[in-house]
Order: structure tokens, then C-alpha cells, then sequence
């Protein structure tokens, strides 16, 4: 699933992110398309916080791709 | 005659000079010690001659710009020549790094720097390197925020470094670094150690583990416009910059900033064990509180090894403008390393190299002038403020 937060500031990408986390089960994988160089930063921070694992983070044009998988207490 | 009202008199009962507020962002711009006001306007009226001039004027100026640097010196354990005057902290950084890579360029271009030392030593580093083809080789910080001893180690024994900088301690988060370690890696490499003291000196021991030492009198109670830069003699350096009377920061110092600067570190070191041992404590109540009655906190910062008077942390989901601003409406002045509280499009570098949350950044900074009071209304008015921000952009469960 892929999560389009691009053009907005932090936090609005982290806030995106665990909009669509806590909707979703857990061992998904959410991508997040960023353009805030903070997203790179603040999404790993959010994964670690809440208990998920970063999968990878690749940047294209400007657009930072953040993929996570969920862990178990998710929508928590 | 009612204008003569004695400094404190006037403010009792409050907590400093702004009445109601309570400054809370003391790091490189505290409030003026009152003693560094008298000694300042006094230099305005004793020092304002210039001190290269010969006549009595002039030389009157000369003593007390002397007797600032010989004071400086008596404190970090220089010689007096080894002190001088930058226009500015961020100036005193930019001449140390430029001075020792053009001195020392036949060694070659490469600068060693933690991730998370102040942009200006991160910039001149780069600055040094891109020009004399040479690398910045950036060494990495644990979550702490403290250098990785091993890399430092290693990146400072490859050939071609011409400077290694490790800062006293961050003053964004408190951690203090392991310069003793650092200064016995780059002496037996052969490498000059540049150290900034910026947010330790006069709050903390410095020690003597440098050969160049960076120091920001804004920082400790001095007026602003001044930054110091002490360099051993031994340290090879060339100016980068045209010929001038005053060699290593052309145009000299003015007299009444670095008088003050003198007076107020003074100051601030004859006190700084009783300024620990009455901020160390708030800190430590700020480190516990903050994640007990606000959720989803990242304390940030090493909690044992570190500044007495700095204390950050990262709230999930929240803006760090709005959060400064709100804070600021309630008479609480606080900084943050959240990028949309600066200019800068990019969040603070060195939230970034620990991993920590760059967003929902508070900074504080204590000071002397404020009371355990003071902290326990910040205290008590923060969670309010947090879950208010957070109420707007609707993150409540997340």
C-alpha cells in the first residue's frame, strides 16, 4: 500500500503514514512517498516508536520512498 | 533619580527582567549577567578608543582588551597570545578550520568531524576539503548523540587530515563527547584537534584535551557579537585572508564585548559548580516529567554524560512551530531543532544523525535566572499544549 504525502511538511507524512497504519494488519507493508527531507528522519524515528520495522528507504527525484512493516501492535 | 532603581530590586519576586516569561533558550544567547552589562557599559567608557592607537586613549583601550584575553587565558589554561577575538562564534570556527588547512595544506585536504558538530564547523570542513580536493570524513554518533570513538580513531590515522574537530559537548542535546580519547587519537596521528566549547565553556569543566579551543561568550551571560578562539602555539596555521594588523581575525576585536565576555566567564566558572548542581536536578525533573504526562516522547540525549543545563526532546505528530509558538503565548520562551521552526528547509543535522524525531523538536536551555518554580509551571502547562496541537491535526489514537 502506498501512502502519497508528497508536497506536504513535517509531520504531515509521519501523520499520513499512521493514519494508514492504523487501519491496516499487522506484518503489512506501507510505503510512504515523501518530498520533506524530514520524512527520512522522522519516519524511521516513528517505525522505532512504534514498534514496526523500517524495509527500505530510496529516493528518486526528490521523492523519498519509505517502506515499513507494520509490527504487531500497530493500530495501538 | 527613580531611573537609578539598582539592578534586581525592581524584579523582585519575578524570575528575570521580562517579568511573567521564563526564558527557556538560554543555549548560545543567554541573558546578560549583570555583571557583564556593568563591565560592558564601563568599557563603553573607559575602552572605546582604539586599541592600536598610541595615544593615552588608545592604549587605555589596549589594557583592557589585554586584561580580557589574559583573564580568558587564566581560565581554559592558556598563554595569553594563544586567545583571540572572532566577530562571532560561527567566525571563530570558520578561522580555526580555515587557518590550520591552509597551514597545514601540504598534508593534505581532509577535515574529521562528528555528524552531529555545529553547521559551521560541518560547512568549513566542507569548504577545506572541496577546494584542497580532499574529503570531509564525517564520523557517526550513536542515538545518544556521542561520536563513535573506533571511527574517529580510524578516520583521523588515514594520511592526508589536516584538522579533527570534536565538540566539548552538543548543545542541542546535552551529550557530552569523549575529547580526552579523541585529543590521544589525533596527537599520536599527528593532527591538530579542534574542540567547540560553544555550549560547555562556563557551564561545565572543559579540560585541557585540545589545540584549539572554540568558545561562545553569548553562551555563558556575555553580550552577543564576540566569539573566542584559543590556539596553542604549537598548532601550524596560516591565515586565509588578507594581511592585517590583528593576524588571525582582521579588524580586531571591540574592546567592551571582549571586556564583558572576560568579566562574565569569570563569573560563570566561580559559580558554575553551584549553577550545576541547582540546573542538573530541573533537568533530570524535565527527563522524567515530560514523558510521564505527555505521550509519545522521545527524550533525547545521553542521561547520565552530559550539559547540566540542556534538556530536548521530540513529540510524535506534532508541528515544532506550533508548538514554540503556543509555548511562546503562554510566556515560555523555548528553541527547537524541528526544521519548520527555521529557515532552513532541512531539520536539525543532529536529531538526523541519531535517529532521533527531527519533528515536535523543544529545546531547552537553562540558565541561572530560572527557578525549579519556573519549570514545574512549564511542567505543568506543556501537556495542554501538546494535546491542543495534536487535537487540531486530528492524530488523537494514532
Amino acid at each position: 500500500m502506498v501512502v502519497d504525502a508528497r508536497g506536504l511538511r513535517c509531520p504531515a507524512p509521519v501523520i499520513r503514514l499512521a493514519r494508514a497504519a492504523a487501519d491496516a494488519p499487522a506484518g503489512a507493508e506501507l510505503t510512504v512517498l515523501a518530498t520533506d527531507p524530514a520524512a527520512v528522519h522522522d519516519v524511521p524515528a516513528w517505525a522505532r516508536m512504534r514498534g514496526h520495522q523500517m524495509v527500505s528507504a530510496t529516493e528518486d527525484g526528490g521523492v523519498h520512498a519509505l517502506t515499513v512493516r507494520l509490527g504487531g501492535g500497530s493500530a495501538s | 533619580m527613580q531611573s537609578n532603581e539598582p539592578d534586581g530590586t525592581a524584579a523582585a519576586g519575578v524570575s528575570h527582567a521580562t517579568g511573567e516569561r521564563v526564558f527557556l533558550d538560554a543555549g548560545g544567547r543567554a541573558p546578560v549577567l549583570p555583571q557583564a552589562r556593568a563591565a560592558f557599559l564601563e568599557a563603553l567608557d573607559q575602552g572605546w578608543g582604539d586599541p592600536r592607537r598610541l595615544h593615552a586613549e588608545g592604549r587605555r583601550a589596549r589594557a583592557l582588551l589585554d586584561g580580557a584575553r589574559e583573564a580568558i587565558a587564566a581560565v581554559v589554561g592558556a598563554r595569553t597570545d594563544e586567545v583571540g577575538f572572532a566577530g562571532s562564534h560561527v567566525a571563530a570556527l570558520h578561522g580555526a578550520v580555515l587557518s590550520v588547512a591552509r597551514g597545514r595544506r601540504r598534508v593534505g585536504a581532509d577535515v574529521v568531524v562528528p555528524a552531529v558538530e555545529r553547521a559551521a564547523v560541518l560547512a568549513a570542513a566542507d569548504f577545506v576539503a572541496a577546494r584542497g580536493d580532499g574529503t570531509r570524513r564525517t564520523v557517526p554518533v550513536d542515538a545518544t548523540g556521542r561520536a563513535d570513538l573506533d571511527a574517529f580513531r580510524d578516520a583521523v590515522a588515514r594520511p592526508g587530515v589536516v584538522l579533527a574537530a570534536m565538540q566539548h559537548a552538543n548543545g542541542e542535546v546535552g551529550t557530552l563527547q569523549p575529547v580526552g580519547d579523541a585529543h590521544d587519537a589525533a596527537r599520536a596521528a599527528g593532527v591538530p584537534l579542534l574542540v567547540d566549547a560553544g555550549a560547555s565553556l562556563g557551564h561545565t569543566e572543559v579540560g585541557t584535551d585540545w589545540d584549539l579551543l572554540a568558545a561562545d561568550p553569548g553562551d555563558w551571560g556575555a553580550p552577543g557579537g564576540l566569539g573566542v578562539l584559543v590556539a596553542r602555539t604549537a598548532v601550524r596555521r596560516t591565515p586565509d585572508w588578507p594581511e592585517d594588523d590583528d593576524r588571525w581575525f582582521p579588524g580586531g576585536a571591540w574592546v567592551p564585548a571582549a571586556l564583558a565576555a572576560a568579566v562574565a566567564l569569570q563569573l560563570a566558572v566561580a559559580t558554575s559548580r553551584a549553577d550545576d548542581a541547582a540546573l542538573r536536578p530541573l533537568v533530570e525533573r524535565v527527563r522524567a516529567a515530560v514523558p510521564a504526562s505527555v505521550p509519545d516522547v522521545d527524550v533525547v540525549g545521553d542521561p547520565e554524560r552530559r550539559l547540566p543545563h540542556v534538556v530536548t526532546f521530540s513529540c510524535l505528530y506534532v508541528d515544532g512551530e506550533a508548538l514554540v509558538t503556543a509555548l511562546d503565548r503562554h510566556g515560555f520562551a523555548v528553541g527547537s531543532g524541528s526544521a519548520c521552526t527555521s529557515s532552513a528547509l532541512e531539520p536539525s543535522h543532529v536529531l538526523a544523525a541519531m535517529g532521533a524525531l527531527t519533528h515536535g523538536n523543544i529545546r531547552i536551555g537553562l540558565h541561572r535566572g530560572v527557578s525549579a518554580a519556573d519549570v514545574e509551571r512549564f511542567l505543568a502547562v506543556l501537556p495542554g499544549v501538546v494535546a491542543d496541537v495534536r487535537g487540531t491535526a486530528g492524530v488523537h489514537g494514532l
